[in-house]
């Protein structure tokens, strides 16, 4: 089934499979949070390096956001990284299929900072046409354009909401939960269904008790009734 | 406000730290960890319900600029592009445009 074994066709094939949805949807959503940031009160710097270093849209937006709410500082980096916890099982699930292409381990450690929702799920699909020591090369490729899109979008929402009129400026403000919700939505596993349908009811109503501790309180109670339901109901 | 800077700067750098970990423990762990595990079901659990509630307080609290919103047009919004998404057979741009325009004409037009 391997058809692409030389460089040059996989470069082209992860340029291809870049340009197309992956970029448009990086683009948007990272618009979403360049505005966002700027609202909070993030520096441009901060932005971008927000994307770059968290590369991940939900911590992203929870920084923004609760750094806005007045959140404290320790409480913003627990809830941040929790919320990107998934980059865990995606680099375990990940990493094993392209390990032959490196030929230091070590690099690893820094490639995995490219990793995304988007080229892991690129590399899931292309990999198995790709000869095995190729395809680092891919992902590599693939990944940088995908995190190029993302830096351009956050620049332009930054600089965006500032020019834009009313309504529409206050629509990049949306775009941030409505982007999380549609995704979210898209998710196939019960247990993550479950858990999502007790954090509705329970982020706003433990925001209101205690907003530093609120979203973690969500994760933590509706995350464990969700798991525990799951469990109850596989046996 | 130079102080103010330096402390954020301080949130952002620990923010970004603290995702690292996730990358840095899954590579470590890339042959040893079972991700269908209890233990990581639950992390994944624990991560939606947290997202789940903040989206859900960002839309009936909202901290910054969509406080001047109404609420109606907020969840008219969300449901829309929720809607649409699945109309559209799961294709996340066409909900996230329709809940976007629909929320900026009633945004113009309220």
């Amino acid at each position: 089934m391997i058809v692409l074994s030389s460089p040059a066709t996989v470069y082209r094939r992860a340029a291809k499979d870049a340009l197309g949805f992956p970029s448009v949807m990086l683009l948007a959503s990272m618009t979403g949070f360049g505005s966002l940031a700027k609202e909070s009160g993030l520096t441009l710097g901060m932005a971008l390096s927000s994307t770059a270093g968290i590369w991940g849209l939900p911590g992203q937006v929870a920084l923004a956001e609760m750094h806005a709410a007045g959140v404290s500082a320790l409480f913003v980096i627990l809830a941040v990284s929790l919320s990107n916890a998934r980059f865990l099982p995606m680099a375990v699930s990940f990493i094993p299929l392209m390990r032959d292409g490196i030929k230091r381990f070590g690099w690893m450690f820094a490639l995995v900072q490219l990793l995304s929702i988007n080229s892991w799920a690129a590399g899931l699909r292309s990999f198995p046409e790709i000869e095995v020591h190729l395809r680092a090369r891919y992902y590599v490729l693939f990944a940088l354009i995908c995190m190029s899109a993302g830096l351009l979008g956050t620049a332009v929402g930054y600089y965006s909401i500032g020019v834009m009129n009313r309504a529409a400026s206050l629509g990049l403000i949306f775009l941030n939960p409505l982007f999380f919700a549609v995704l979210l939505a898209g998710s196939h596993a019960r247990p993550a269904i479950i858990a999502m349908l007790i954090g509705i009811p329970l982020g706003p109503i433990l925001h209101v008790l205690s907003p530093d501790w609120g979203l973690l309180a969500t994760g933590l109670l509706g995350g464990t009734l969700a798991f525990l339901i799951h469990l109850r109901a596989q046996k | 406000m130079l102080e103010s800077q330096t402390e954020l700067w301080i949130v952002v750098a620990g923010s970004i730290a603290a995702t690292y970990l996730w990358r840095f423990l899954g590579t470590l762990f890339s042959y040893r960890i079972d991700p269908q595990g209890h233990l990581f079901q639950w992390i994944t659990c624990v991560s939606f319900a947290m997202l789940a509630g903040l989206i859900s307080r960002m839309v009936f609290i909202p901290v910054g600029p969509l406080i001047e919103v109404d609420l109606w047009i907020r969840v008219t919004g969300i449901m829309v592009g929720l809607i649409v998404f699945f109309l559209a057979h799961r294709q996340v741009l066409v909900g996230v445009g329709a809940g976007l325009a629909v929320f900026i004409a009633l945004v113009s037009v309220v």
